[in-house]
């Protein structure tokens, strides 16, 4: 299938982005590493008028960090997140999720950015976002808004993003002492969407494991978080915190992969992960490389 | 293998290239990017075809409107199915050999009624492909939704309605057989083990999607087609009499292909109409089908529910097998192969390998409203080996005997031969005990076993499964021929020696990435005497090349390999009679070695190629008199002996079950097989793990997914799962050679033994290493829902 015709811009700052956007409203969708938006341009499920390429503002890329807060631009390719030093010292719940995230030539192009605001509900990083209590900065035309990720997916490929707005940067607070995280995910070959996945931060003490944010990805119409299962687990019930996914997953009964199927598979991924966190253990991770 | 009089063979040859590993001469071509696929041909004035296919698996045409597409910018054409139909005329897949097949008419695109999602019904020709599909959305159409056709297991009851009236019923062919005494041998059996397997609708999925690019040149009157296809002299003889032209005004080019495994071997309506749009553009008309287009027209196959019986003594002995296959193969037969043929292939080889005598099976092909099936890499033989292999293993645990000593006590034994199969079909020469003894050692069976209850006892569930197997190869006319269809079962090989001493080899038979080239040029020059890197082949050009069948059911080698080996012997011959003449020596005392003609006793060079190609073509006046040379020859050959050459080989596969998420891993995977003669180690090995993958993927990944509406669910590769790489096992490949007496060189097919073979072995793994649960699985693809139900974990 071939995209039907589209007009082009690749402005060279984030102001004339915004301006365009805004100029020509819901006929322009802007394009980051263009992994999925593309692909539905090409199979005509998308057909916009104008896309505004955001490939060439360099202020949209990069990590840094300030004040116990590490800042990732939404132009930063999944594989720089995940390589990053600074991530790999202070984010390890994302670097150990990047070899997760399809293939290499995906993620050589794709962006942390681009992904947020896609907001398909089988994906890595907005999971990573909602267990890390992650804060989603988003410009619209002059103004500037943080949202925070327990308040940013909304549905299936539904966020709090407004007509006009992008996404700039994401920020995760560095982890404090006694932080532990735990990441799983199930597909059926490697690259491929979650069937289920897992992403968890919490702290571990000698009493066990304490603010737990679980957030699982694959099981819902996006990322959810669920609070339920990890009071269980801070209380030490693991056996009740995964009946208690029953009720916090609404997980999709596709033709290859039923419901129960998800459910049963988010109890197993939980009572692993929650082992790990518990006991301090790392997963042995076969490496598919960065 | 036949031995010359001083009882040597080719492979004694002192540059025999046989039996090495040499590289494939289109290799390096391919890998630097310069292939010509037919998406690289670039011709002036080029439309793009780009089709509207049905939404609905079953409905009528009410109403079709063209005229807005038809003032879009860039169109050319848009055409229905009833103006192109009178261009090309509908076609019926059956044969005459397959009694009671039926089928329907076929148009190239659908007139008033579409009978599965994907089916062609309106054209659009522009300027881009682009346009085309712009286009294609301002086509008006009103459907009249008709009830569909959907489950193969309701498909005959009376409740349901023919998809073709005609026909009266959804029945398209129902073969039975019966062997022995059946009922007899099961009464007297001390076990009897009864299964219901199914096997997943699948597809085979190419790296280049099926293409076609149609120039008709009206002032010399030539179709030429380029073509992604695997028989381009049968694609030339429908061509002319769908789209009544004469032979010689059709010119199928299949240049460079990037996979087939029998997609690309079948008539479709697409590229039906691809050419009839260009006789009636007149102009260059190029249809490349997209991914979604892909998984809703190339053919699909397998979609078999097989319930089978088998009947055992109390010492393990195969007593007799039992066996009902139901298979459904969309709305109509496919042309001109027909859609009979894989069952029929079911019936033929099911407990093929083994030496029972009471054999009882039967065979309904039904028609239905999903993508038509056809024959696919391995075509029936995963089936086939599924149903057999899983009742030994069922039935050796009924008896507590070793699965490994169940098969080695029933196979035909190596000294049997030749002999004919419990379903008539005639072995010439099988390996299956030498195969077994091979393989035992190769995967250090009782150690693996070992492991396997070491671990077991620390809730790591690992299974050992095994699949032996016979696979068809090197038809003869017996295949396609004797019911009717215009398909060659000779090939031919044409060679010249040029002035310099290279040669030119042209081959009816075809590349289409596996290295049938390689393979020819290694036979030639084997033949000739003439250095590998002096030997050009062309293949795949229906005019310049000899005619023949193309490749398909593993008859590249051990068919275009004999023609081309004959070729070779026979131009060999003429040269050294003019060498003879020049010399003033006996041609028999001569031979060609690395490019020269030599004293054959001594190998002391007598005169180079290049001189004797100097003299021949521009000094022929200082020849000796009444010496005519003739440096080209050509040598076609068909085999005659057997109806097929059939090969053998027993599989092993190692997985690891995580009985918590159903997942399974695949460990290892083990294949010794016979395919004869082995011309080039690498090629075969790799054709055989090739194999192996695509096995693979049917067992665990690949499946064509329907709604109960006919809706096609996955038409995406993000969806619908190929094996990839990174779950595959390490395989070891080991061969043990049987060579056909029944051409010189003695090599059968080695294309389709992985794929036959490795589904059986990967399930049975699986249920080995269930069996401490007492769970079981017999439904492909083995997702994690399946060993999860099977578990009662959902």
């Amino acid at each position: 299938m071939k995209a039907p015709d589209f007009a082009y811009a690749r402005p060279a700052s984030l102001d004339a982005a915004l301006a365009l956007l805004a100029e020509h409203g819901e006929d322009a969708v802007p394009l980051a590493g263009g992994q999925s938006l593309v692909t539905a341009l090409n199979m005509r499920l998308s057909a916009p008028g104008l896309l505004v390429d955001l490939n060439a503002i360099p202020e949209l890329a990069g990590v840094s960090e300030d004040e116990g807060v590490v800042r990732i631009g939404a132009m930063t390719r999944h594989r720089d997140v995940g390589t990053a030093a600074l991530v790999r010292e202070r984010l390890p719940l994302l670097a150990a999720a990047l070899p997760h995230i399809a293939h290499p030539a995906i993620r050589n192009r794709g962006t942390i950015g681009g992904s947020v605001a896609l907001a398909d509900p089988a994906t890595e990083w907005p999971a990573c976002c909602l267990a890390a209590g992650a804060t989603i900065v988003v410009r619209g035309p002059g103004t500037e808004r943080r949202i925070a990720a327990d308040a940013f997916f909304l549905g299936l490929y539904t966020t709090a993003l407004e007509p006009g707005e992008i996404v700039t940067a994401i920020e995760f607070p560095v982890p404090g002492d006694g932080a532990v995280w735990g990441f799983e995910e199930l597909s059926r070959r490697h690259g491929d969407y979650a069937l289920v996945g897992l992403a968890a931060t919490g702290r571990r003490s000698a009493v066990g494991l304490s603010d737990l944010r679980l957030a699982f990805f694959g099981v819902a119409d996006r990322p959810v978080l669920a609070r339920a299962a990890a009071a269980a687990i801070e209380a030490g019930d693991l056996t009740g915190a995964q009946a208690a996914l029953a009720d916090e997953l609404d997980p999709p009964d596709d033709p290859a992969t039923r419901a129960a199927t998800r459910l049963h598979l988010a109890r197993v991924v939980l009572g692993r992960v929650a082992g790990r966190m518990r006991d301090g253990t790392v997963k042995e991770e076969t490496s598919h490389g960065a | 293998m036949s031995a010359d009089l001083s009882g040597l063979t080719f492979l004694d040859r002192p540059n025999s290239y046989i039996g090495r590993s040499v590289p494939r001469p289109n290799a390096r071509r391919l890998l630097e990017g310069r292939g010509v696929y037919v998406d690289d041909v670039a011709v002036a004035r080029l439309g793009h075809v780009a089709f509207l296919r049905s939404p609905h698996a079953h409905a009528r045409i009410v109403a079709l409107d063209t005229a807005d597409a038809k003032a879009m910018p860039g169109v050319i054409a848009v055409v229905t199915g009833p103006e192109l139909a009178a261009v090309c005329t509908p076609w019926v897949g059956v044969l005459g050999h397959f009694k009671g097949l039926r089928s329907a008419p076929q148009h190239a695109l659908a007139l008033d009624r579409v009978t599965w999602v994907g089916e062609p019904f309106c054209a659009v020709v522009a300027r881009s492909r682009a346009e085309a599909e712009d286009a294609l959305a301002a086509i008006m159409v009103e459907f009249d939704p008709l009830p569909a056709v959907v489950d193969m297991e309701t498909a005959l009851e009376s409740a349901t309605p023919p998809i073709h009236p005609e026909l009266g019923d959804n029945l398209a062919f129902e073969r039975v057989l019966d062997v022995g005494d059946v009922d007899a041998a099961f009464r007297d059996a001390a076990v009897v083990v009864e299964e219901t397997f199914q096997f997943g609708r699948h597809t085979g999925v190419c790296l280049e999607p099926r293409a076609i690019l149609a120039d008709w040149a009206a002032a010399d009157g030539m179709l030429t087609v380029h073509h992604s296809f695997q028989a381009p002299h049968m694609m030339q003889d429908i061509l002319c009499k769908h789209l009544a032209l004469s032979e010689g005004a059709v010119r199928v080019i299949c240049k460079d292909v990037g996979g087939s495994f029998g997609i690309k071997v079948h008539i479709y309506p697409d590229e039906m109409a691809t050419c009839a749009l260009a006789l009636m553009l007149k102009r260059p008309v190029k249809f490349v089908a997209d991914r979604l287009e892909s998984f809703q027209s190339d053919i699909h196959a397998r979609d078999h529910r097989v319930t089978a019986r088998m009947a055992f003594s109390a010492e393990g002995d195969i007593l007799a097998l039992d066996m009902d296959d139901l298979t459904g193969i969309g709305p109509y037969s496919v042309y001109p192969r027909t859609s009979a043929v894989e069952a029929n292939q079911v019936v033929n080889l099911t407990g093929g390998p083994y030496r029972h005598q009471h054999y009882r099976a039967r065979a309904r092909v039904v028609l239905q409203n999903k993508a038509p099936t056809c024959q696919y890499r391995a075509v029936g033989h995963p089936i086939a080996t599924m149903v057999a292999e899983g009742l030994i293993d069922l039935g050796a645990a009924r008896l507590g005997l070793d699965p490994f000593a169940v098969r080695v006590r029933n196979v035909i034994p190596d000294d049997a031969y030749p002999c004919a199969g419990v379903s008539g079909i005639k072995l010439e020469k099988l390996s299956h005990q030498a195969a077994l003894a091979k393989l035992r050692a190769m995967m250090d069976y009782d150690g693996l076993r070992e492991e396997q209850a070491l671990l077991r006892q620390r809730g790591i569930h690992r299974g050992i499964g095994l699949a032996a197997f016979i696979e068809i190869t090197n038809p003869s006319a017996a295949f396609y021929g004797v019911g009717g269809a215009r398909i060659s079962a000779q090939d031919g090989c044409t060679i010249r020696l040029d002035p310099q001493g290279g040669v030119v080899a042209a081959v009816s038979v075809t590349e289409q990435g596996q290295g049938t080239e390689g393979i020819i040029a290694q036979i030639v020059a084997t033949a000739t005497g003439v250095p590998m890197d002096q030997v050009r082949v062309i293949s795949g050009d229906t005019q310049t090349t000899p005619y023949g069948g193309g490749t398909w059911a593993s008859r590249g080698a051990g068919i275009g390999g004999e023609a081309a080996w004959q070729a070779g012997k026979a131009l060999r011959g003429n040269v050294l009679a003019v060498a003879g003449a020049i010399l003033q020596a006996d041609p028999g005392s001569l031979d060609i070695r690395d490019g020269a003609v030599v004293d054959a006793a001594t190998g002391t060079e007598r005169m180079p190629l290049s001189e004797l190609g100097r003299i021949v073509y521009f000094r022929p006046d200082t020849l000796p008199p009444g010496v005519q040379p003739e440096f080209v020859a050509t040598r076609h050959y068909v085999p005659k002996d057997y109806p097929f050459a059939f090969t053998n080989g027993v599989q092993a596969s190692y997985v690891e079950v995580d009985t918590e998420t159903g997942f399974v891993r695949l460990l290892k995977h083990w294949c010794v097989e016979d395919c004869g003669t082995v011309l080039n180690p690498l090629l075969v090995d790799e054709q055989i793990r090739g194999g192996i993958v695509q096995g693979i993927g049917g067992a665990l990944f690949e499946h064509c997914l329907y709604d109960a509406e006919g809706q096609l669910l996955n038409g995406s590769m993000a969806d619908y799962l190929v094996p990839m790489a990174g779950e595959m096992p390490d395989i070891d490949v080991a061969h043990v050679v049987s060579a056909t007496a029944s051409s010189e060189i003695g090599a059968k097919g080695a294309g389709e033994a992985g794929t036959a073979g490795a589904p059986a072995a990967v399930v049975n793994a699986i249920n080995d290493a269930l069996a401490p649960l007492g769970a079981r699985v017999s439904r492909q693809p083995v997702t994690p829902d399946v060993v999860l139900e099977a578990l009662g974990l959902i």
